[in-house]
């Protein structure tokens, strides 16, 4: 697997297509991102597959951006699975990062980590690397919704009821680019409660993630608390699906609606 | 261009964290928790996410200061020391040593804690010695 994906970025880096090439690095006995120079320097690169397939993953679109931001005349690759390519196609309708300006090296998952995450696609447009497995439905989503309105709400407030306010969900997201944050919006919640306002934080989030979530699962992982937070987006974005035949990042070029509908002269 | 992640542990409390420090042109620019770390597998608590802030803030005290005429002076290591030793003896000269206490710190090291526990009890002769983890 990694032979291919060396092979490739080797030849990107050789040929000066990229600046540098955003991956994961296995260094001091732990897996990171790390921007690759140099196409003779490929030794520690890994996939994020340590002890499971997907146990190290990492934002990396959120890194690009930084790298971008201060660099948007250069040209990066950046390694990504299907949620990774779902990321890029969203980001650049949302202006974040230019299509022309990064150069995705794509890897496929495997059925295990496929059916972990829930996932609808599990591999970009292209790879280089795996097998195309496929698409598994929301069963979690499934599960909650087969119960009864009452007990459901019971089941989030108490899983809310957990959270310590780290602001991880938000931190970690590739998706979450905004200047301020309303969730730390004093008029829109209280910013001096531990457990935060239940259930306005979390469903704050969760709007605010409509029609932008990608379904990577980065926020579930960094959740010091285990909140189901993923089920909870995979719900927000079923019903932006049914309401507006929307999903990020499937079609690419294809933008929000409620990104459209932010636009002036859009009632 | 010089872009670098690195792997550091969070200076906050005593857990010891892992995480990484994502570091642009010089300047620290972002927190990433580390996910293969057995400690906190990939998760931080709101101190560790901005670590990346608070080690740049220009509130952070980078000299002593000793409080002259009610005001705070920044002062050299040398007269910090001299100040803070001669008011340690004078104290335990003149009230015993346990008129003393001892706060030690989660953000030093387990050696740093040591030597103050035995600073407190082999040098001015006090078990007076508490930790902020404890409070
Ligand atoms: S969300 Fe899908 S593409 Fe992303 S890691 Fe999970 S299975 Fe792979
Ligand atoms: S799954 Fe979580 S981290 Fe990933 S895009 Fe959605 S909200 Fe952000
Ligand atoms: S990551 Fe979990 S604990 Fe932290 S703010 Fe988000 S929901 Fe709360």
């Amino acid at each position: 697997m990694i032979k291919e994906v060396k092979k490739r970025v080797k030849e990107l880096l050789d040929s000066g297509k990229i600046t540098g090439f955003l991956g994961l690095r296995d260094m001091n006995g732990h897996v990171g991102p790390h921007l690759f120079c140099d196409g003779g320097d490929l030794e520690a690169l890994v996939l994020g597959d340590r002890e499971r397939p997907g146990d190290s993953r990492y934002p990396l679109n959120k890194q690009l951006i930084h790298l971008a931001r201060s660099y948007p005349e250069d040209t990066f690759g950046v390694l990504v699975r299907g949620c990774d390519e779902r990321g890029l196609k969203t980001l650049s309708t949302w202006n974040q990062l230019h299509p022309d300006k990064v150069v995705p090296v794509g890897i496929a998952c495997p059925q295990e980590l496929a059916e972990a995450c829930e996932c609808l696609r599990p591999y970009p447009d292209e790879f280089v690397c795996g097998e195309k497995v496929e698409g598994c439905p929301y069963d979690s989503v499934a599960q909650l919704d087969g119960i009864d309105l009452a007990a459901r709400f019971d089941h989030w407030m108490r899983e809310f009821e957990k959270c310590i306010k780290c602001y991880g969900c938000r931190d970690i997201c590739p998706m979450c680019f905004c200047k301020e944050c309303s969730l730390e919006s004093n008029e829109l919640i209280r910013t001096g409660d531990i457990p935060p306002e239940m259930p306005l934080f979390h469903l704050t989030r969760a709007v605010h993630m409509a029609g932008r979530c990608i379904d990577c699962g980065l926020c579930n992982e960094a959740c010091p608390a285990d909140i189901p937070l993923r089920t909870l987006y995979k719900k927000v974005a079923d019903i932006i699906d049914e309401e507006f035949h929307y999903r990020p990042g499937y079609v690419a070029d294809q933008k929000s609606p409620l990104n459209i509908l932010s636009q002036p002269g859009v009632e | 261009m010089d872009y670098r992640t690195a792997l550091t542990t969070c200076t906050y409390c005593g857990c010891g964290c892992n995480l990484y420090l994502e570091v642009l042109d010089g300047q620290i620019i972002d927190t990433i928790p580390c996910k293969t770390s057995p400690v906190n597998e990939g998760k931080l608590c709101i101190k560790g996410w901005n670590v990346h802030e608070f080690v740049q803030s220009p509130n952070r005290l980078t000299r002593p200061l000793l409080r002259k005429e009610g005001t705070f002076e920044e002062v050299s290591w040398d007269e910090a020391l001299e100040f803070t030793a001669s008011k340690l003896r004078d104290i335990k000269e003149g009230y015993g040593g346990d008129s003393i206490g001892f706060l030690t710190s989660a953000k030093a090291t387990n050696e740093e804690n040591y030597l103050l526990q035995k600073f407190a009890r082999a040098a001015l002769g006090t078990n007076n010695v508490d930790h902020c983890a404890r409070l």
